[in-house]
This record gives C-alpha cells, sequence and structure tokens, in this order.
C-alpha cells in the first residue's frame, strides 16, 4: 500500500473528505456536493457557461477581491487606529515601517479592482440578458451589491486621513447633504461632524457595510443556484 | 508636477520602454497568430507595426522616447471642448453600433488597439498628460477604458455572430452548448486559474504603483479642484448641469431605483442566456446609453479633463487655474419674462404672506413648471402613441408610463447639456427659496 493511499484510507482523512478522490463520473459529482465552498456550485452546468468569453469571470473575480479585501483588511485593522492623532501616522507606518509593505497598495487596488469588476459584472449580466425571468430579483440583490462596493469604497477612502481622502469624502458627501431639511441642517449634520466621522466610517467600512454585503452575496450565491444556473431561461 | 523637461523624460524613458516592448509583444503574437491561419499578408502587416513599437521602445530606452508634435497637441486641445468630446464620443459610438459588422472583425478591432495604444504611448511624453494619466488614483480607469472596450468588443461580436444566426433561423451558438458539463473539474479549474491570474495582476500592480498619500488632512487648505473618488466623479460633473442635493442624491436615488427596475419593465422574453442586438435593440441601446456615455463618459470628463475651479482643459493644456471660464447663468424665467415677453420678471413685495410668495414663485416660474409638467406627463402617453406603441401594448399603462418616466429622467442629462451649451441656460426651474433649481 502506497503513503498516498494510507492517507487516503486512514480515518482522519475520510473523516474530512466523505469519499475517494474525484476521479470517476461518481466522486465528481460527490465532491461538489459534499464540499462547503464547492456546493456554492451546482453539479453540473452548461458548457456555453463553463467559456470566459461567455462569462468574462467577471461575478468570481467580485467574490475572490472581496475576499482578498477581507483578508487584507483584518491585517491592516492590526496596525491602524481610527484617531485624529494616529490615523495618518499608522498611514506611514504602513508605509515605510510594517514588513509586507504591499498590504495598503493590495487592498487600495483591489478596492478600486473591485468597483470595476462589479461594473463589468453587471454589464455582461445585462448583455446576455440574464436579468429576465426568472432572475429578476438576482438582478435587484446585485444592484444593492453594486451600491454596497460603492459605498465600501467610499468609506474606506476617508481612513487614510490625508488631504486627498478628507477633501474627496467632503464633496462627496457634501453633495448629500445638500438635500434639504435632512442634510446640513438636520440629522446629515450630526453624522458628518468632523470629529466622529473617521471612526463612524472606520465602523461602517470594517463591520457593518462589509457583513451586510456578506449576507447579500450569499443571497445572490444561492438564488443563482435556485434560478437554475447564470442564465438562460429555466 | 516635475521639476523639469529633462527630469521628467529621465523618469518616464524606462517604463515607457516597456510599454512599447509588450505593444510589440502583443503585436509578434498576432503575426504568429495569422502566420499560423495562414494570412501571410495579416501577419507581415502586424509583423510590421510590432517593429515599429520595437523602435519607439528602444528609443525610450535611450532616454528619448518619441513625443507627439506640438501641432499636433494643440489642435487636439483646440477641438476638444465639453460639446465636441461628449457628441462626438455620442457620434463615434453610434458609428460603431451602425457598423458593428465591420468593426467586431478581430483585425479592425486590433487595429483600433494599435492606434489607440500609438495615441498613448506618443501622449505619455507630455508632462500635462503624463501628471493626469499616471496619478495612481487614476491608473484604475485607463486600465477600466481598455476593459470596457475590451469587453464591449467581445460582447458584440458575439452578438453580431448569434445575430446573424437568428437571421438564418438557427438558435444561437449559447443553445449548442447546452449539453452539461461536470463543475469538478471544468469549472472549478477554470476559477483556479482565474484567481491565479487575478491575484498576479493584483501583486504586480501593487508592487508597482505605489498607493497614494499626500499631506495629512487639513481642513484650513481646500486643493483646487477637489475631486471625489473617480466612481463618483461622473456625478461631480453633473454639479455643472443641476442642483448639489439633486445630483446627490435624487439622481442616485434614481439611478439605483431605474436599475432594480429593469428586469421588471422589459418585456421582451428573446435574448435571455445569449448575446444578441437584434433581438433586443431597444434595451441594448438604452444600457449603452446610459452606461457607456451617461456613466463612464462623464467620469472620464471629471477626471481627466477638469482642472481648477472645475474648468474644462485640454488633455495637454497647462492647469492653469487663472483660467478664464464662461458662465452659463441665464435661468428659463429670464429669457422667458424679460428677453421673449420684454417686460422683467415679476417681483413679489417682501411683506406679502407666504402663500402668497409661493403663488409668485409659481407664476414666476410658469414658463419652467409647465415645460417640465408636459415632458413629464405628456409626453410618455405621446409616445405610447407613436414611436413606442409596441412597447406600449406589450408593456400595460402602469409599467409603460413607469418606464416611460425613468427614460425621460434619464434624458433630462443630456437634454440639459445641450441647453447649457446653445443657450447658456443654467435652470428650467429655479425656486432657490425652496431649494429647488432644475
Amino acid at each position: 500500500m502506497s503513503l498516498r493511499d494510507r492517507i487516503r484510507d486512514s480515518q482522519v482523512y475520510r473523516s474530512i473528505f466523505r469519499h475517494p478522490a474525484p476521479v470517476d463520473r461518481r466522486n465528481r459529482v460527490l465532491v461538489v456536493v459534499s464540499n462547503l465552498v464547492l456546493h456554492l456550485h451546482p453539479v453540473a452546468i452548461p458548457k456555453h457557461a463553463l467559456r470566459p468569453g461567455f462569462t468574462w469571470c467577471m461575478g468570481g473575480i467580485t467574490c475572490f477581491l472581496f475576499l482578498v479585501e477581507t483578508i487584507t483588511g483584518v491585517l491592516l485593522m492590526f496596525y491602524y487606529r481610527p484617531t485624529l492623532e494616529w490615523a495618518y501616522n499608522d498611514m506611514l507606518a504602513l508605509r515605510d515601517v510594517v514588513s509586507l509593505g504591499v498590504l495598503r497598495e493590495v487592498h487600495r487596488w483591489g478596492a478600486h479592482a473591485m468597483v470595476i469588476s462589479v461594473m463589468l459584472h453587471m454589464y455582461r449580466v445585462f448583455l446576455t440578458g440574464s436579468y429576465k425571468p426568472p432572475r429578476e430579483f438576482n438582478w435587484v440583490v446585485g444592484v444593492l451589491l453594486l451600491l454596497l462596493t460603492l459605498l465600501l469604497s467610499f468609506t474606506g477612502y476617508l481612513l487614510p486621513w490625508d488631504q486627498l481622502s478628507i477633501w474627496a469624502i467632503t464633496v462627496g458627501s457634501n453633495m448629500a447633504r445638500a438635500v434639504p431639511l435632512l442634510g446640513h441642517e438636520g440629522p446629515g449634520q450630526q453624522i458628518l461632524a468632523a470629529g466622529d466621522t473617521l471612526n463612524r466610517f472606520y465602523v461602517l467600512h470594517c463591520v457593518a457595510i462589509p457583513l451586510l454585503a456578506a449576507l447579500l452575496m450569499g443571497l445572490h450565491f444561492w438564488r443563482i443556484r435556485k434560478d437554475g444556473g447564470i442564465s438562460g431561461p429555466l | 508636477m516635475y521639476g523639469n523637461e529633462h527630469e521628467f523624460l529621465e523618469r518616464i524613458a524606462g517604463p515607457m520602454g516597456w510599454f512599447y516592448l509588450s505593444a510589440c509583444a502583443v503585436n509578434l503574437l498576432a503575426a504568429g497568430r495569422a502566420l499560423r491561419g495562414r494570412r501571410p499578408q495579416r501577419a507581415g502587416a502586424w509583423g510590421a507595426v510590432g517593429l515599429t513599437f520595437a523602435v519607439l521602445g528602444w528609443r525610450a530606452f535611450d532616454g528619448n522616447p518619441a513625443a507627439m508634435p506640438e501641432a499636433c497637441k494643440d489642435a487636439i486641445d483646440a477641438v476638444l471642448g465639453p460639446v465636441t468630446f461628449t457628441l462626438g464620443s455620442f457620434l463615434i459610438l453610434w458609428g460603431l453600433y451602425l457598423g458593428r459588422r465591420v468593426f467586431v472583425r478581430p483585425a479592425v478591432a486590433f487595429a483600433g488597439l494599435n492606434v489607440s495604444l500609438l495615441f498613448l504611448g506618443l501622449s505619455l511624453t507630455d508632462a500635462q498628460f503624463a501628471a493626469v494619466v499616471i496619478q495612481p488614483d487614476n491608473v484604475p480607469i485607463v486600465a477600466m477604458v481598455y476593459l470596457l472596450a475590451l469587453f464591449t468588443w467581445l460582447s458584440a461580436s458575439a452578438a453580431v455572430k448569434n445575430d446573424r444566426r437568428l437571421g438564418q433561423g438557427l438558435a444561437p451558438a449559447e443553445k449548442d452548448q447546452a449539453e452539461k458539463a461536470l463543475v469538478w473539474p471544468d469549472l472549478v479549474y477554470t476559477e483556479l486559474i482565474c484567481m491565479i491570474l487575478a491575484s498576479a495582476v493584483l501583486l504586480i500592480w501593487s508592487l508597482s504603483v505605489q498607493a497614494p498619500l499626500e499631506q495629512p488632512a487639513n481642513p484650513a487648505v481646500t486643493p483646487n479642484p477637489s475631486k471625489a473618488p473617480w466612481y463618483f466623479v461622473g456625478l461631480q460633473e453633473l454639479l455643472v448641469f443641476s442642483d448639489a442635493w439633486i445630483v446627490g442624491v435624487v439622481v442616485p436615488c434614481l439611478i439605483a431605483f431605474g436599475l432594480m427596475a429593469i428586469p421588471y419593465l422589459d418585456p421582451n422574453p428573446q435574448g435571455s442566456g445569449y448575446y444578441t442586438i437584434r433581438q433586443r435593440p431597444f434595451a441594448y441601446g438604452v444600457f449603452q446609453f446610459g452606461f457607456l456615455l451617461l456613466w463612464v463618459l462623464l467620469i472620464l470628463v471629471g477626471t481627466f479633463m477638469r482642472g481648477p475651479n472645475w474648468g474644462f482643459f485640454g488633455l495637454y493644456e497647462v492647469r492653469d487655474p487663472h483660467k478664464v471660464l464662461a458662465l452659463g447663468n441665464v435661468k428659463l424665467s429670464e429669457y422667458f419674462w424679460t428677453i421673449w415677453l420684454g417686460r422683467g420678471v415679476p417681483q413679489v413685495a417682501a411683506d406679502a404672506g407666504s402663500l402668497a410668495q409661493f403663488g409668485h414663485i409659481l407664476w414666476r416660474e410658469i414658463a419652467g413648471v409647465t415645460l417640465v409638467g408636459l415632458y413629464f406627463v405628456a409626453l410618455p402617453p405621446l409616445l405610447g402613441r407613436t414611436l413606442l406603441r409596441r412597447l406600449r401594448a406589450q408593456m400595460g399603462f402602469g409599467r409603460f408610463t413607469l418606464m416611460a418616466v425613468l427614460l425621460l429622467a434619464m434624458m433630462t442629462l443630456p437634454l440639459k447639456m445641450i441647453l447649457r451649451w446653445t443657450m447658456n441656460l443654467s435652470y428650467v426651474v429655479s425656486m432657490p427659496e425652496c431649494f429647488f433649481n432644475l
């Protein structure tokens, strides 16, 4: 018995993977059904849905980028303090002192890439008519996810607390705050009060919006399966 | 900005060389492909283009990258204005749409790519152009333009192919591949490769471009211009044409609502699950108009052409904060009362009651209010009887009216632009007393 077979035959291996290696048809089906990550997929899909020329892989890339952002984001949270006296200094430290000095770069460029990949994903779904029945509701969920992506990027833009970030956010939020009664004169004033803004954006960026996005992503993926695949009538 | 011309050229020469070398490599690959496909003439053409790029690359590595002639730059800047840029892009996209059968041919599309690469390369030696385009936060926008071009071409060529098949009574190509494949191994491996490629691109990007970090935040020093993050710059650009809260609240809500409503407002059962233009020209046209022209193009204008005081600057023009800007500030009420009726805008006594004041405001703005009312109330049924008769019959009254109102709301944007350029019109309805300007 070879070492490989002995591992495959051990109690530990069999307790994790409940079927033999996916080399024949039966076990290729089982691997998808019995694995938490893989079971996001159906067992079999139409051949054209495999072609990158059809899907552009943009939905998958968006999901992947969300994971990259989550991981780099958690790592960044170890170094960053959302207060007026520390935020900018922590940025300098991240750039000059912290090892793995590309963390912030990966996080920032990944965020830009995610905005682009979400838009391209929507573009593909529209052009293939994949929002048509029975997928109307999943398109709505997708639009909500697009908005959340923009909000995630927007709230994150403020955190470096440099000239670029505060003025970009000022321009953006001033437009929203110009709304009569609810803006400068009303609740908008308190939500965006100078000293607290940084902390509020930080909590929104690191906890509130990602949780909501993760929830909606779960719904989005589940509905793809329930609606019978990525496109085409049922 | 850069210290002096020489220093700037030295900094940019190396990256330019790599840029041209990549362009050369892409062309040589295309030439190889053409050779294998037994098309020697085409292979020769791409080979020649590749050699040209190689020469340009060699010059760049030598510290003397080829530059666009000054006369050429001046001509481009002179022609480029808000009107010509917007209308020109519209006409180009319209032309591409009409001639799509020609433009989706790989050779034609590839030639277009080469022209754009040459333009980018020659322009990057201009310090002003480079300062805007190579700004770290603007790199993704350049990438987005190329990705959009690639995917628009890819989808259009699939659509043209399908439309030809549909015309012959065949099913679209996607239906021919309807038989199932197992997710393991086919899809899982595609995803793995895709993930590795995406990680590689992200890592190379992160290692070569540093994330921007400017001076510490200082509320006392306002940069001129202050720009929103790039994906909201399109909305910021709208500030030129409308009020802040309309642009910052009403328009985003309308866009989000309109996008979510699309599946419920598209009664066409055809074109589900495959690329086609012929079976859904209306949906295709409206979406491309809204996405490419009103969303992406405004982002490009806001990012690349807006300078100090939100003035419009050519691509190579020095961003002079003292440039004199034309103001568009004639209200429709002023046109109506003063210029057309010749009797002056009605005034109201300051001590009049609030109801009287409100009535007066309405009377002052009567022309604009009527116009907007007619636009949103009378146009939908009119469209339903004339241009969009088929849709009206398919959709029923409620859905059609909602669709028409959303469509008309989207069209207010280009209409407002045209009115601004031709009549210097600031607002159709202007009621600053009630925070309401349209």
